[in-house]
């Protein structure tokens, strides 16, 4: 699969190293881009550079490009960050297994985020603010380092008026109403129906560990438990077997489990 | 309007006590309402009560000398505030600050301390509850001293 031309529209910069690249098809004028579902990634290509997945966190319903949140962190991301409105870029997607919408039909949801998480889980709180009927609640966590490296702030406020949000961040400013502290502190506190209720984390994996504990600490089944992994891809077909974790492709049978299903990986150090 | 002891019975800090033992701690407190901005605890003061939070937020912080006050967490409706009470040197470990108006449960720690000497029953059952609030918090300054937001590589980025 040959990566298609893009065209950066626009770039946003979130807080300092973190950017979102709304980017529009060369070829797309004629048509939209191919569709996505919340939780599927894309390859990015910066020329010269090279490759890498990137989560997409735009709108499933926006059928006139993409949009990339992205940390510098690696060459190829740094590269990324270089583009400006008007550069181009390569892009192979969209890849992997997403968020199980039908897991949440008659639910009470449980959206849990950390850091840059939020970012995959966009386009499902999108999805499921457009049709909250088929839902019984929605509840956001998310947790960030500080309140200025939070993704998203003004969607935040307006998602509010949805939405319960309870944010937490490590560490505090004098203007910051939100709680002090790990995410799992207020997550151990909700009260939920456990069996009614389904959980979709995505964060880093310690922060993902923790608050599976918590949730299982309250009796939410791990079959109702989906998290989003990362690990490093380069095909993203299910060739190269350089995302392997366990029995698993993380480039195809992810980016997205459910938690009962891997378990077992998930507790295997450095695998 | 709800006594004391049907507060605390409710609450599920206090789940499994004997029921004399609740009796006996309703009876060391009192309903208690901070002003936004009013101290609960100041460090090193003596620590003789502890607090179940009903409503409100309240910020465990520490002076940082020519800083000023750093928040290393809030705690909430049903949250306990306070566990020096229990251990000698009986001083509070952090300040405790009311971020909005906060109505809480205040209960005698003093009072508490020299009947769980009296009665070893009570003493272990105060204990056992406690040590579950140090051992969390314990836990979650850990996560937070983990930086796992800091560490965190873009989602999919490969890092190349
Ligand atoms: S990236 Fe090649 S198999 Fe997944």
């Amino acid at each position: 699969m040959t990566p298609e031309v893009f065209r950066v529209e626009q770039r946003r910069e979130e807080f300092p190293g973190t950017f979102t690249l709304r980017i529009r098809g060369e070829r797309a004028k004629n048509g939209s881009p191919a569709e996505f579902q919340p939780g599927q990634f894309n390859m990015l290509y910066a020329f010269g550079a090279g490759e890498i997945a990137i989560s997409l966190s735009g709108s499933p319903r926006d059928r006139d490009g993409y949009v990339h949140t992205i940390r510098t962190h690696g060459f190829v991301s740094q590269a990324l960050e270089r583009l400006q409105a008007g550069d181009l870029l390569g892009v192979r997607g969209p890849f992997g297994c997403g968020w199980p919408l039908s897991a949440a039909k008659g639910k009470e949801v449980l959206i849990i985020a950390g850091g840059l998480g939020l970012a995959p889980l966009r386009p499902l709180i999108y999805n499921l603010l457009g049709d909250t009927q088929s839902v019984r609640n929605i509840r956001l966590f998310y947790g960030a380092r500080r309140p200025d490296e939070m993704l998203y702030r003004d969607e935040l406020a307006q998602w509010a008026g949805s939405m319960e949000i309870v944010q937490s961040v490590d560490h505090g400013d004098a203007d910051w109403a939100g709680h002090i502290g790990v995410i799992t502190g207020p997550l151990a506190g909700a009260e939920l129906d456990p069996q009614n209720t389904v959980a979709f984390l995505c964060g880093p994996e310690v922060m993902m560990r923790f608050c599976i504990q918590t949730l299982t600490a309250k009796a939410v089944p791990e079959s109702a438990i989906y998290l989003s992994m990362e690990r490093n891809m380069k095909c993203a077909t299910g060739h190269c077997g350089h995302c392997q974790w366990g029995p698993n492709f993380v480039c195809k049978d992810g980016p997205v489990f459910n938690f009962a299903g891997v378990q077992s990986w998930f507790n295997i150090r450095a695998l | 309007m709800k006594n004391l002891a049907q507060l605390l019975r409710e609450h599920p800090f206090f789940h499994g006590m004997d029921e004399e033992h609740l009796e006996f701690i309703a009876r060391c407190g009192q309903n208690c309402i901070f002003n936004r901005g009013e101290y609960i605890a100041r460090e090193n003061a003596p620590a003789d009560q502890f607090y179940v939070i009903r409503d409100g937020k309240v910020a465990v912080e520490s002076y940082v000398p020519n800083h000023g006050s750093l928040c290393l967490q809030t705690l909430h409706s049903g949250d306990i505030f306070g566990w020096s009470w229990l251990f000698p040197p009986y001083l509070w470990t952090f300040d405790g600050r009311a971020l909005d108006e906060v109505h809480a449960v205040r209960l005698d720690g003093k009072c508490l301390r020299d009947k769980c000497d009296e009665d070893p029953k009570l003493g272990y059952a105060l204990m056992k509850r406690f040590a579950r609030i140090v051992t969390d918090r314990l836990h979650t300054t850990r996560v937070q001293l983990m930086d796992v937001y800091n560490q965190q590589r873009p989602p999919l980025d490969s890092g190349q």
